[in-house]
This record gives structure tokens, C-alpha cells and sequence, in this order.
């Protein structure tokens, strides 16, 4: 017998808000452990979030970094993966997008080398992917191990590339030259004038976020592909007998997975720092496994995991600046905390919610 | 049997959450007799006995053991009020010895040495007292199935078990096997031990149990002295209602062979041959039983034939047309391509994705079909309408489309599978024990419909290890032992003959006493 099922509010709402909620709690305690107020605490990071245009550009910018490695992480899940190598990918994708603007930025307007770039950062995170997506798919190595290890190869890829190839010239900098306006994305707040986001680097990618929030939920649920993903997800045994090749779905999936954590890229690298540098992926891909669990695999949940990510990344910000006497540190271990409760310990309340939300007489069906 | 009763249970209530798993339950169990206790999957049997052995706590109830109310909190508690119990899957370490496996638990100190003595010592007395011989010193691994199980109620004896449960003991025996496990029941019960049997298989009931307590849905809906009952006032009372415990079919009417399967070869993933140089045919019309105990090569051959494992030889015949199943690159799509169904053995582990909804596994395996696409993506209409339809004519309950597979139960997730596979017109059905932990009601039906394929012309290949179904449902009866065919019947085949055939006995010789349990 399964587990109880609940009401789809509950499951996918009121659970996570119950786990996000120990998740302050704890962190309150923390917070007043170093004899700060945390209500006051709660109020500056909210603020610091949501309370002011700029906060919310920079709560929209964070948060589309972690739709990307999110939806990367969720993608790997329904097929059974996990992917733990998104800020190796993203990283990898960085390239991808960097040499396409750096190539056509002095030719042609933005909205031409767009496509060149998204090509570019899904090219090159999902032929990051491939290559432990082959050798999980051909020889049964742990995706979590090689992914994991071709993190810690892009990093040295990367600084090989930035330091001896792609380095400005006459520069001690490990960064490329900075892209003209053909290679940068329009930031939101020049383009509409509904809110003022001010100097917030928010921009088209998270316009590309959302649409590629909306095809992976088309992809997952509604193909051949994604029908077949999540069967080799959920049970690997069926897919066979079905006439699935499980080669060809690791391989495939971990092409998107690694595609999606690669644009990434197109935020910070084209959207915001408009130059590739040194570790610009800054756990970025790590979080999206944390995005992914809370938000449960699914677009939605992701967006609004995301958003709440990025108001920790800016609201903490905003934290430690108002109160010094919670550094950055502590805005980590807040974010660990919420990682924890939402994630590893996702199911720490959910027994007692499942008897609270069973009705009590219900007809004796299947047991043990 | 008159004095106080070895067990008595009164109002025992258990739920898991939503479900109550048993409902006020009474029972009295005599000192000395045998006790059965029948009932279809998830009438609650198991969870009743778990509660008796300690693995449950009861919601509310009272269990009495000797007359004196006991509260039982773990299994060492049960062991220690005299009740043993044997598992339906052996709790038996392979590599260890027999001897190693009884006092497993029961060491008597931090050196084996002393408890090695007792218990060899002990275990001499038991074969002298109750006809258990076993070698101790021999791998438990290595032992044949039947003799594992002697191994387990050894273990329950050693432990001072004066009242034994037994839940599905039989499964995985031969027949043999099975006749010679009652003997030893019959020999613990006439020295004065209680035993439990828990089962869902009515002859056995008949066969063995001086009583019987009938099990429906969580409650206890009957207890009869067995002598005084019939298989089917049991069968009745199992389900609520009359069924036919019979399948009534015409002679088979074969036509053309369909399927040909020459010369079949498959290496297990221990390097091991598990089917051994098998040929056979099957006609249209005409349903081929494969007997045999569970183990012997069966699942083997039919993921074979279905293109899901390698073979090292072979050759498929489907129609007129000749695969070559260890050259040629097969896969289960091929299969169903080239008109073959198949029904797997374990619908859990193979035939439904347990999480999805009903007419997502509705379509698994023929998703790739056009008539499921719309353009790029799944014509999701189209799907859930034809499940509707499935739903109809399998009487599939509840009848929902969007419910996940895993919350219908055996019976309907099995005519799920069925539906899917008979639907899709195949002219050859492979069939893996389609009645297993499915009940009563449904059984009725799924014989019924095989049947109708049959007639229909379909070629129908069934492995079962029920012996019974496969006599009731088969025209040809081939019986495989040690992954090889060791016989072939006809229908109406003796039972005795057949059993003999699945110990490996050899079909030419008379049948002696050599069965496999006996050796050791």
C-alpha cells in the first residue's frame, strides 16, 4: 500500500510552506543566538527582497539563474539521474555563449546573436553532459561521480582557456574583453516602464526562463520522449519491457539537463556581466538541486522555488549590510537551513500531516 | 482440544492510515490442532499473524496465549511465549550452514562454541522426534527449496515454538514437496504443538487444517471445522458471493502453428544457463502450460521470447516469419511489432509503473504508436479514451482513468495489463502468472478471457506455477525443471505425474521415492 496520497494543495503547498516555515524558525533561533532581533531580521530580508524596485530586479535576476539549473536538475530527476554537475555545465555554457557574442557583437544588433548564444550555452552544457551521460548510458559509471568530477574539470578547462586563449590582450585579468551592445541582452528595466527596477541587472533571460519552464513541463508531460523519461524514471524495469532503450534515454535526457543548466550562462554572462570570467557560476548549479527538490521536479514548484532562492541571495544581502552582526556566513547557514528542511528532511512532517488529512473510517483495502 | 485454547484473540483492531487492515477480530486457536487461516490478498491475514508475532501492535484487542493475556511487543516477546514463525520468504543466510542459520539469534554467549554443541545436540533430538533431517553442516544456499524450509521451522523449534505459523508455505514448493511438508505438520500437531497456516489456496485448507477461520476484508467472516466444510462454502465466503472455481472450456480447436521456438539458449547475468536447448510450438487456439517451480528457467524463457533478455542461441518463428534471437537486434518493441502480447509475471516490477496514472501504463509499450501522437506531442484524448473503454469491457474498478495504477488493487492492476495486451489484437500471448496475488473474483474473469482468446484463434503461451491453473486453463502442458523441457502432457494430465515431472524426476523411469526434497 502506498503511502496515504494527500490533496495536491497539500502536497504541493502546504508541505513545502510548512518545511520553509521550520526552516525560518530554526534560523530565527540562530539569529537570536547572536543577539540580533529576528523579527526585525525577517523584516530587513523581506525588504531587501520585495520592498523596493531594485530589490525585486535583483530577486528576479538571482532567481533566474536557479530556474535554469533548477529545471536542469528536475529534467535528470524524471529520468531517475541526478545531475549534480550543473555548475560544471553552466560553466562549460558560459563559453558557448561568450564565444558567440564575442564573434558577432561588433556585426549585428543583440536579437541576432540571441539565438547564436542559447545555441551556443545549450551546445556546450549538454556536450558537458554527454560525456558521463555515455559513460552512465555504455559502461555504468555513476552519474553522481562523473558528473561530480567534470565539475572539477570545467574549473580547470576554464581557467586554462580564460588565463592562455581567451584572455584580453595585455591583460592580467582572466576574463575575455567586454561585448559590445550586439552582445548583450536588453536588462527589463530599459525596456518597460511598469516598474523601475533600477540598476538591477534582471533581463531577457528570464524571459527565456519562463518559456523554458513552460517546454519542459510540455516535454515531460506531454511527449513520446518525456512519457518515456518518466517511465524510465519511476521504474527502469518496465521501460525495458516497454521497448524503451535505456541508453538512448540517460543519453538524451542528460543532453537537456546539461543544455538547461548551460543557459544559464546567457544571464550572467550576456545579461548581466556582458564578459566571461573567472568562476562566474558561484553555486549556482549546486543550489538547483535544492531548487529542484522544493520546487518537486516540476516547472511551477521550480519558479517559485527559485524566486524564493533569490529572495534569500538578495534579501541576505541586504542583511548583512543593515546588520553587520549577520555576516554573509550567516545568510549561508540561513540558506542551508532551508535547503535542509525543504529538501533532505522533506519528509519530516509529512506523516503527520498524511493523519491529519485521512479520513478516519475508509474501506479496508489492500494491506501489508 | 477442549482445555484452554493456544491462542485466542479478541477485538483486535489494525489500521495503516486510511485503511483498516483488520476489524474486530475474534479468533480461537486449540491446543494440538491445526489452524487454518484463508483469505484473498490483503483480506489481512498477514497483518493478524505480524500482530501475533510481535512485528505489529494491535490498534486495540486483547491477545491471550495459554489463557493469559500477553502484550507482545517484539518478536523476541513472541519467541519467548513459545511461537515460532515461518515466513513466506525464507530469513535464512545463504552462505552459512544450517547449523550457523538455527542458532543465528540464539548464540548463547560470545564464542559460537558452546551453542554449536547444544544446538547440534538439539538438533539430533528434533530429527529423531519430529522426522526433520538435515544435514547441518551442509550451505543453507545450496540446499533445495523445500529443505530451506525445513531449515526455517527447525530455527522456530529450537527456539521452543509450541505453536508455529506458516504464512503461504507452499509457494514455492513442488507438490511433492508440499505433501511432505503436511506429513511434518501432521507429526508437530500429533506431539502436541499448534499450527497456524495461513494460505489462500483452498485444497490445502482441505487437505491439512482440522479448522479454519475464513478472512474477508479486515474481519473474520467464518470459522468452520473442516471436515464439516466444503472448497466451496470456503470459496463463497472468501469472496462474499458464489463463483466458479472451475473454468468450463470446449476442447481446444487448434489450427496452424503460430509461434515456433527452436533451439533456445539464455545465460543468466551469473553466467549460469538458465534455459537449457528448448523447442516447442504453439498452434492458434491453443493455450501451451509451462509447469514447473517457480526458479526453474520460466521467467527466463518468457523475457526471452518477449526480446526483453539476451539469448545465446535460438531462433523465434512468429507467423512465417524467423527471428534469430541471439544475432539479430531484438528488443521488446520488435516484439510487439511482429504481433506478440505479453503479460509479465510481476506486474510490479515489470508490467505497470506503480506512480503513473491508469492510462498513462494503459499505453506502455505501444506509446510509440500513431495513433497516440498529435503532432510532436501524446494525443492524451485519445489515450484516456481508449482506457475508458478498457475500463468497460474489464470491468476495471474503480473505473478511473486518472487514479495512479498503485491504489487499484492485484485483481484490477492485473486486468490492466491484460486489457493493454489483449487489446492491441496479438497473435501470440505470453502469459506469466496471470492469477498471482490476484483475487478470486478476478481470477474467474481472467481465465474466462484467455479462454476467449484462445477460441478467438490467438496462440496463448502461460507460465504459472499454480499447478492447478495450469491444468484448468492448458491444452499442452510442457513441464521445465533446471531450465530444461522435461515433459510434455496432455491436458488432462495426472497431478502426481506432473509433480513428479517438476521435481526432476526423469520421464521414462517409474516413479520412485527420489524426489528432490528427499535427497541431503
Amino acid at each position: 500500500m502506498s503511502a496515504g496520497q494527500l490533496p495536491r494543495w497539500v502536497d504541493y503547498g502546504l508541505i513545502p510552506l510548512i518545511n520553509l516555515i521550520a526552516a525560518f524558525l530554526v534560523s530565527g533561533l540562530v539569529v537570536l543566538l547572536i543577539g540580533e532581533n529576528p523579527i526585525d531580521a525577517v523584516r530587513v530580508l523581506i525588504w531587501g527582497a520585495l520592498g523596493f524596485g531594485e530589490g525585486v530586479g535583483f530577486t528576479l535576476f538571482y532567481a533566474t539563474n536557479f530556474i535554469f539549473t533548477g529545471l536542469a536538475v528536475a529534467v535528470a530527476f524524471h529520468a531517475g539521474l541526478f545531475n549534480i554537475g550543473g555548475e560544471g555545465q553552466a560553466y562549460v555554457g558560459g563559453l558557448g555563449v561568450a564565444l558567440a557574442c564575442l564573434a558577432l557583437d561588433r556585426i549585428v544588433p543583440w536579437w541576432v546573436t540571441l539565438p547564436v548564444a542559447v545555441a551556443g550555452a545549450a551546445v556546450m552544457g549538454a556536450a558537458w553532459a554527454f560525456i558521463p551521460a555515455w559513460l552512465q548510458a555504455k559502461r555504468g559509471s555513476h552519474i553522481v561521480i562523473t558528473t561530480i568530477m567534470f565539475n572539477f574539470i570545467s574549473y580547470s578547462l576554464m581557467v586554462y582557456l580564460l588565463v592562455n586563449v581567451l584572455a584580453k590582450p595585455g591583460s592580467m585579468q582572466p576574463e575575455t574583453r567586454t561585448f559590445e551592445e550586439g552582445g548583450r541582452l536588453p536588462f527589463l528595466n530599459d525596456i518597460q516602464s511598469l516598474v523601475d527596477f533600477g540598476t538591477a541587472p534582471v533581463n531577457l533571460a528570464l524571459v527565456l526562463a519562463l518559456i523554458a519552464s513552460a517546454l519542459v513541463w510540455v516535454i515531460i508531460w506531454r511527449t513520446r520522449l518525456g512519457y518515456e523519461i518518466r517511465s524510465f524514471g519511476a521504474n527502469a524495469t518496465a521501460a525495458v519491457y516497454a521497448g524503451m532503450s535505456p541508453a538512448r534515454i540517460i543519453i538524451i535526457t542528460m543532453l537537456i539537463s546539461g543544455g538547461l543548466s548551460g543557459m544559464m550562462a546567457l544571464n550572467e554572462i550576456m545579461g548581466s556581466q556582458h564578459r566571461l570570467l573567472i568562476e562566474f557560476v558561484a553555486g549556482y548549479g549546486f543550489v538547483g538541486i535544492a531548487v529542484a527538490l522544493m520546487g518537486r521536479a516540476h516547472p511551477v514548484g521550480i519558479i517559485l522555488a527559485a524566486i524564493l532562492f533569490g529572495m534569500l541571495y538578495q534579501g541576505g544581502a541586504e542583511l548583512a549590510f543593515e546588520m553587520p552582526a549577520i555576516s554573509r556566513d550567516m545568510i549561508i547557514v540561513i540558506q542551508g537551513l532551508v535547503i535542509l528542511f525543504a529538501g533532505a528532511l522533506e519528509n519530516l512532517f509529512r506523516p503527520a500531516i498524511v493523519r491529519i488529512f485521512t479520513p478516519s473510517r475508509a474501506p479496508a483495502v489492500q494491506a501489508g | 482440544m477442549s482445555e484452554t485454547p493456544a491462542i485466542e484473540l479478541r477485538g483486535v483492531n489494525k489500521s495503516f492510515g486510511p485503511v483498516h487492515a483488520n476489524r474486530n477480530i475474534d479468533l480461537l486457536v486449540g491446543k494440538g490442532s491445526i489452524h487454518g487461516i484463508i483469505g484473498e490478498n490483503g483480506a489481512g491475514k498477514s497483518t493478524l499473524m505480524s500482530i501475533l508475532y510481535g512485528f505489529y501492535q494491535a490498534d486495540s484487542g486483547s491477545i491471550h496465549v495459554d489463557g493469559r493475556e500477553v502484550r507482545i511487543a517484539d518478536s523476541r516477546q513472541a519467541i519467548d511465549l513459545g511461537i515460532g514463525m515461518v515466513h513466506q520468504h525464507f530469513m535464512l543466510v545463504d552462505p552459512f550452514t544450517v547449523l550457523e542459520n538455527v542458532i543465528l539469534g540464539a548464540e548463547d554467549g560470545a564464542t559460537l562454541s558452546g551453542g554449536t554443541r547444544k544446538a547440534r545436540q538439539e538438533l539430533r533430538r528434533l530429527e529423531q522426534e519430529y522426522g526433520l533431517k538435515v544435514d547441518p553442516d551442509a550451505v543453507v544456499g545450496d540446499l533445495p527449496v523445500g529443505l530451506q524450509q525445513r531449515v526455517e521451522i527447525l530455527k522456530a523449534l529450537y527456539r521452543g515454538a509450541e505453536i508455529l505459523i506458516l504464512d503461504e508455505p507452499t509457494g514455492v514448493l513442488t507438490p511433492a514437496e508440499a505433501d511432505h511438508l503436511f506429513k511434518i505438520l501432521e507429526v508437530l500437531r500429533d506431539q502436541g504443538k499448534t499450527v497456524l497456516l495461513i494460505t489462500h489456496k483452498l485444497r490445502e485448507i482441505m487437505a491439512i487444517t482440522d479448522t479454519v477461520s475464513v478472512m474477508r476484508r479486515g474481519e473474520m467472516v467464518a470459522t468452520l471445522k473442516t471436515a464439516e466444510t466444503s472448497m466451496e462454502e470456503l470459496a463463497e465466503q472468501m469472496v462474499g458471493r458464489s463463483v466458479l472455481l472451475h473454468v468450463e472450456k470446449t476442447p481446444a480447436d487448434p489450427m496452424g502453428t503460430i509461434l515456433e521456438v527452436e533451439d533456445l539458449n539464455v545465460t543468466d547475468a551469473r553466467g549460469v544457463r538458465v534455459v537449457k536447448d528448448i523447442s516447442f510450438k504453439v498452434k492458434a487456439g491453443e493455450i501451451v502450460g509451462i509447469a514447473g517451480v517457480s526458479g526453474n528457467g520460466q521467467s527466463e524463457l518468457l523475457e526471452a521470447l518477449a526480446g526483453i533478455r539476451k539469448a545465446d542461441s535460438g531462433r523465434l518463428s512468429i507467423r512465417s516469419e524467423t527471428l534469430d534471437l541471439a544475432t539479430m537486434d531484438i528488443d521488446p518493441a520488435l516484439m510487439r511489432e511482429k504481433g506478440m502480447g505479453h503479460v509479465p509475471e510481476d506486474r510490479h516490477r515489470m508490467g505497470l509503473i506503480n506512480s503513473f496514472a491508469e492510462y498513462e501504463n494503459a499505453v506502455l509499450g505501444y506509446h510509440r504508436s500513431e495513433k497516440y501522437a498529435k503532432g510532436l506531442l501524446l494525443d492524451i484524448a485519445a489515450i484516456k479514451q481508449e482506457a475508458r473503454e478498457a475500463i468497460e469491457k474489464y470491468d476495471i474498478r474503480p473505473p478511473s482513468t486518472d487514479l495512479r495504477t498503485a491504489n487499484f488493487s492485484g485483481g484490477n492492476q492485473q486486468k490492466i495489463v491484460l486489457a493493454r495486451e489483449i487489446e492491441r489484437d496479438p497473435d501470440v500471448l505470453l502469459v506469466g502468472q496471470p492469477t498471482r496475488g490476484v483475487d478470486i473474483g478476478a481470477i474467474e474473469f481472467i481465465h474466462k478471457r484467455l479462454i476467449e482468446l484462445r477460441d478467438e484463434g490467438k496462440a496463448i503461451l502461460l507460465v504459472s506455477v499454480e499447478l492447478d491453473e495450469i491444468r484448468s486453463l492448458a491444452d499442452r502442458i510442457l513441464v521445465m525443471f533446471d531450465g530444461a523441457i522435461v515433459g510434455e502432457r496432455e491436458a488432462g494430465a495426472d497431478e502426481t505425474e506432473l509433480g513428479l515431472l517438476m521435481a526432476g524426476v526423469q520421464d521414462q523411469g517409474a516413479a520412485s521415492g527420489a524426489v528432490a526434497g528427499e535427497k541431503a
